[in-house]
C-alpha cells in the first residue's frame, strides 16, 4: 500500500496528491510518470510526476479528474492508500543526460498549459538547481484553473501567466505568447510545450514558424506502462513509438497529431458508461439505448 | 472399463454453454477416472515420457501412486521436479511433450499425463497440501526478475535449497503471462494461478509487486547496494509485434497482448471491474497461435462473431491442436491461406474493413514450412469493427539496456546458457521468453529450473 501524506484540491478541477513511494522517489527523474490504481478491481491510470523528495521518499502527482478511476481518486483523502502505485516509467527529459555546461548555452522556453503545468514544474525545477534558467509561459482558460504559480516562480528564469479570457496575467492562448514574446525580441533555441494534445499540436505549428526545435509529451491510452500492450503506440516522423518506453517526450514537430488525438477518443464511450454508472449507481440500467445497460 | 486403447475422456463444458461464459472449458478427471486412466500407465522402466518433460517430472512414478490412490504421494513426486503442477497440467503442449513420446501412443491414444497431473494438483489444493518450506536457510540472497512460470521456478527451486528468494514483479499482480496473457477459461486465476503463487511463497519465497527493474532500481542496485549474490532474469516476451500495413493505428486495433490484458489482469469482462474493453461485433485476429486462439476465444466470449485470419494452411498453424479444436467447436471461424493487407477505418478513425488477399503455398522456405504466396487478383473487403494484431512479440530492452555487461542476440534476446542459464554477467542469470522469444509456460519453466542449478552451484563456488 502506498500512502497518501497529503491530499488537497488546487482548484475546482485539479488535485495534487504527496504519496509515499520511496523507490519511485529515489530512482524519478523530470520527465517521467508513474501508474497509480486505487484498488483491487481499479484501472491502472498513468500519471505524470510534479515533484518529488528523495529523502522523505515521496512523489507528489496532480491530476485532473476525466474518467471513473480519477473520479475516484479526487475523493481519497490524507491518510488512505493507494494499492498500486508503480514507476518511474518512460525516459527522463533529454536534458537530465546533458551536460549542464552545454546546457547553459541554450535559451530554453516551457510552454505549459492547464494541468500540464505539473510535469512542466519538475523540469524548469530541474534547471533552475543546475544553474539555467528557463522561461516559462503558463496558461489557463482563467484565473482560478491556473496552479503552481508560486512554485513555478521560484524557479523560473521569467514567467509569463496567461488566461483565454484574460482574467489574469497576459491574454490569450499560449501560442499567442509565443509569438508576442518572439515580436519583442527574444530568441529561444529549445521549446518544451506540455499540456492538452490540442495545445500542443498548435505550440509546435506556432514554434516550427520560428523554427525552435519543440519536445512535447504524450499522455496517450495505457494498460500496463512497462512495453507489454502497444496501447500507447503514436506515429512519430512516420515511425510507430511506444510511448511507455520510447517516450513519453517525443519531438513535437514530427508528432501525428491527428492520429493522437483520434486515439485517445477510443474508450470515451466506454469511459463514460463507467463514469455514468459512477456518478447514477445502480440507476443507470438503460433508457438511452446506448450503453447496453438494459441488457 | 472403457477401451484400453482410449484415453478415459475428460468432461469439458459444452461448446454453446462455454462460448458465453468465462468458467474453464476442461471440467478435469474425478478420482475414480484419474484412477482408471492411471492404470492405462505401462510404468516404462526406460520412460520416454520423463525425456519429453522440459523439467523431467518421474512421470511414470506419481502415476503409479494416483493408480493406488495415494493421491499425496503422488503431489510429492511431481513436486520434486515441477512448482506448477497446476498451471502445467491445464496449459502444456503434453502431444508434442510427454505424451507424444509415450508408448501406449503407438499403437492407440497416450496415456493422458496432463490431465492426471492436473487432478493431483488440484485434488492437493483442496485437501489443503502444500509444498514444505526447507528447515534450514544458507543465509544466501538471490534476487528472481518477474514472477511469470520461468521466475515462479527458479525461485522455488532455490527456496527448496535454503535460498533467501525476492521476486521482483513489474505488474501488480504475481504471475507473469499466467495471469495477464491465458485467459481465465483456460487458466482459472483465483483457483488455479494465485494458489500457485502462494505455494512458491509458503516456501519463503517474496514477492515485491511494482518493482520495474530497469526503472524503479537495476540489477546492478540489487547486486552492489542490496546484498543480492545472484540475479535470475525471467522478464517475459515484451513489445507486441506489428505487421506495418496502412491503418494499422486505427481505433479498434489492438495487440493480442492488449486485448487479453484488459480482459485477463484487470479482469475487464466483468462488470465490477473498472477497466474498459471494446467488444466489437465482427472481430478479425490476425496469427495463428495459441496467444491468437485465447484472443479470438476471448472476443466470442465478449458477444462477437470472430475470424482468425492466418496466411498459411491448418497444418501450419502454431497453435496447440486443442486449443484450435476448442476454438472451432465454440463457433470461431477459420479464414485460413488468407493474409490482411490494408485496415480501412471510417472518418472518425474507427476500423469498419479489412482488405486481405488469398495465399497459396509455394516452395519450403528457410523453416522447411511451404511458404505462402499471394493468389494474384484475390484481394477482397471484410466488414469488421476490431483487428487484433497476434503475431509475436519483441523483447523488452528495459533490463538489457540499465545492466553493464549484459550481452544481447541480434534478436535483442538475452544471451544465456542453455545448461545453465548463465549470462555473459557474472552472478546474473536468465531463462524463459527474455532468452528465447515467445515460447511456452513449460519451456521457460524449465529454464528457470536449469537455472537454479546454474545459480546454486554458483554460489557454492564462490563460498569455497
Amino acid at each position: 500500500m502506498y500512502k497518501i501524506i497529503k491530499a488537497e484540491k488546487l482548484n475546482e478541477i485539479v488535485y495534487l496528491m504527496v504519496v509515499e513511494a520511496p523507490m519511485v522517489a529515489k530512482h524519478c527523474q523530470p520527465g517521467q510518470f508513474i501508474i497509480v490504481k486505487e484498488d483491487d478491481a481499479g484501472e491502472r491510470i498513468p500519471l505524470t510526476i510534479c515533484d518529488y523528495d528523495r529523502e522523505a521518499g515521496t512523489v507528489t502527482i496532480v491530476f485532473q479528474p476525466i474518467g471513473a478511476s480519477t473520479e475516484k481518486f479526487a475523493k481519497l483523502q490524507a491518510g488512505d492508500s493507494f494499492e498500486d502505485f508503480v514507476g518511474p516509467l518512460g525516459c527522463p527529459s533529454e536534458f537530465v543526460n546533458e551536460d549542464p555546461e552545454e546546457l547553459k548555452k541554450e535559451k530554453i522556453l516551457f510552454v505549459a498549459g492547464g494541468v500540464g503545468t505539473a510535469p512542466v514544474y519538475p523540469q524548469v525545477k530541474w534547471l533552475h538547481e543546475h544553474g539555467i534558467d528557463a522561461d516559462v509561459i503558463v496558461g489557463a482558460k482563467t484565473k482560478d484553473l491556473i496552479i503552481l504559480e508560486k512554485e513555478m516562480e521560484a524557479v523560473a528564469g521569467n514567467l509569463y501567466i496567461t488566461t483565454d479570457d484574460g482574467s489574469y496575467g497576459r491574454s490569450g492562448m499560449v501560442t499567442k505568447v509565443i509569438d508576442d514574446l518572439i515580436a519583442e525580441g527574444k530568441t529561444y533555441t529549445k521549446c518544451v510545450a506540455i499540456g492538452p494534445m490540442i495545445m500542443m499540436k498548435f505550440c509546435c505549428l506556432t514554434t516550427q514558424k520560428y523554427n525552435i526545435p519543440t519536445i512535447v509529451s504524450m499522455n496517450p491510452i495505457m494498460v500496463d506502462g512497462t512495453g507489454m500492450c502497444g496501447a500507447c503506440r503514436v506515429i512519430v516522423g512516420d515511425e510507430v513509438k511506444f510511448a511507455c518506453v520510447d517516450g513519453p517526450e517525443f519531438d513535437g514537430h514530427l508528432v501525428d497529431w491527428n492520429l493522437a488525438m483520434q486515439r485517445q477518443q477510443m474508450y470515451k464511450t466506454e469511459e463514460g458508461r463507467a463514469l455514468l454508472k459512477l456518478r447514477e449507481g445502480d440507476t443507470h440500467h438503460g433508457g438511452c439505448g446506448q450503453c447496453g445497460g438494459d441488457k | 472399463m472403457g477401451d484400453v486403447l482410449k484415453k478415459v475422456p475428460v468432461r469439458e463444458q459444452a461448446p454453446k454453454v462455454r462460448a458465453t461464459n468465462f468458467d474453464e472449458v476442461c471440467l478435469g478427471y474425478n478420482k475414480e477416472e484419474a484412477m482408471e486412466e492411471a492404470s492405462r500407465c505401462l510404468t516404462c522402466k526406460n520412460a520416454k515420457c520423463v525425456q519429453g518433460c522440459p523439467v523431467s517430472i518421474n512421470i511414470p512414478a506419481f502415476i503409479k501412486e494416483v493408480k493406488e490412490g495415494n493421491f499425496a504421494e503422488a503431489y510429492k513426486v511431481i513436486g520434486q521436479s515441477s512448482a506448477l503442477p497446476a498451471v502445467c497440467g491445464r496449459v502444456c503442449p503434453q502431444e508434442t511433450q510427454c505424451e507424444g513420446k509415450c508408448i501406449r501412443g503407438i499403437k492407440g491414444e497416450a496415456v493422458s499425463i496432463g490431465k492426471l497431473e492436473r487432478f493431483v494438483a488440484d485434488w492437493a489444493k483442496e485437501n489443503g497440501i502444500k509444498p514444505e518450506a526447507p528447515a534450514e536457510k544458507n543465509g544466501h540472497k538471490v534476487a528472481v526478475i518477474g514472477s511469470g512460470p520461468s521466475g515462479l521456478t527458479c525461485a522455488g527451486d532455490l527456496a527448496k535449497l535454503g535460498y533467501d528468494v525476492t521476486i521482483f514483479e513489474a505488474l501488480h499482480q504475481a504471475g507473469g503471462v499466467l495471469v495477464y496473457g491465458i485467459p481465465e477459461f483456460r487458466l482459472p486465476k483465483d483457483k488455479v494461478v494465485k494458489a500457485e503463487v502462494e505455494n512458491v511463497k509458503s516456501l519463503g519465497v517474496k514477492i515485491n509487486t511494482n518493482v520495474i527493474i530497469g526503472k524503479s532500481t537495476t540489477v546492478d542496485e540489487l547486486m552492489e547496494n542490496e546484498g543480492f549474490e545472484a540475479v535470475f532474469i525471467g522478464s517475459g516476451a515484451g513489445l507486441p509485434m506489428f505487421m506495418g500495413i496502412p491503418g494499422e493505428v486505427s481505433n479498434g486495433v489492438f495487440s493480442a497482448n492488449e486485448y487479453l490484458t484488459r480482459s485477463n489482469l484487470m479482469k475487464a469482462f466483468r462488470d465490477d471491474h473498472d477497466t474498459p474493453i471494446v467488444t466489437g461485433k465482427k472481430v478479425v485476429v490476425v496469427g495463428g497461435g495459441n496467444v491468437a486462439m485465447d484472443a479470438a476465444r476471448t472476443a466470442l466470449r465478449l458477444g462477437a462473431e470472430v475470424h482468425i485470419v492466418y496466411r498459411r494452411s491448418e497444418e501450419e498453424l502454431p497453435a496447440r491442436r486443442e486449443e484450435v479444436h476448442h476454438a472451432k467447436e465454440e463457433g470461431v471461424i477459420f479464414d485460413l491461406l488468407t493474409n490482411p493487407t490494408e485496415i480501412v477505418a471510417d472518418e472518425k478513425g474507427w476500423v469498419k474493413a479489412i482488405k486481405c488477399v488469398r495465399m497459396e503455398l509455394g516452395e519450403p522456405d528457410a523453416s522447411g514450412r511451404r511458404r505462402p504466396v499471394v493468389i494474384e487478383g484475390s484481394e477482397f473487403e471484410m466488414d469488421v469493427d476490431t483487428v487484433i494484431m497476434s503475431l509475436g512479440t519483441s523483447p523488452n530492452p528495459l533490463i538489457s539496456s540499465t545492466t553493464i555487461g549484459l550481452d544481447i542476440n541480434k534478436r535483442k534476446c538475452i544471451i544465456a546458457d542453455d545448461e545453465t542459464g548463465a549470462t555473459s554477467k557474472a552472478g546474473v542469470y536468465a531463462g524463459g521468453d527474455a532468452v528465447t522469444g515467445a515460447a511456452t509456460v513449460i519451456l521457460a519453466m524449465g529454464a528457470g529450473k536449469a537455472a537454479a542449478k546454474g545459480i546454486d552451484e554458483f554460489i557454492k563456488n564462490k563460498a569455497k
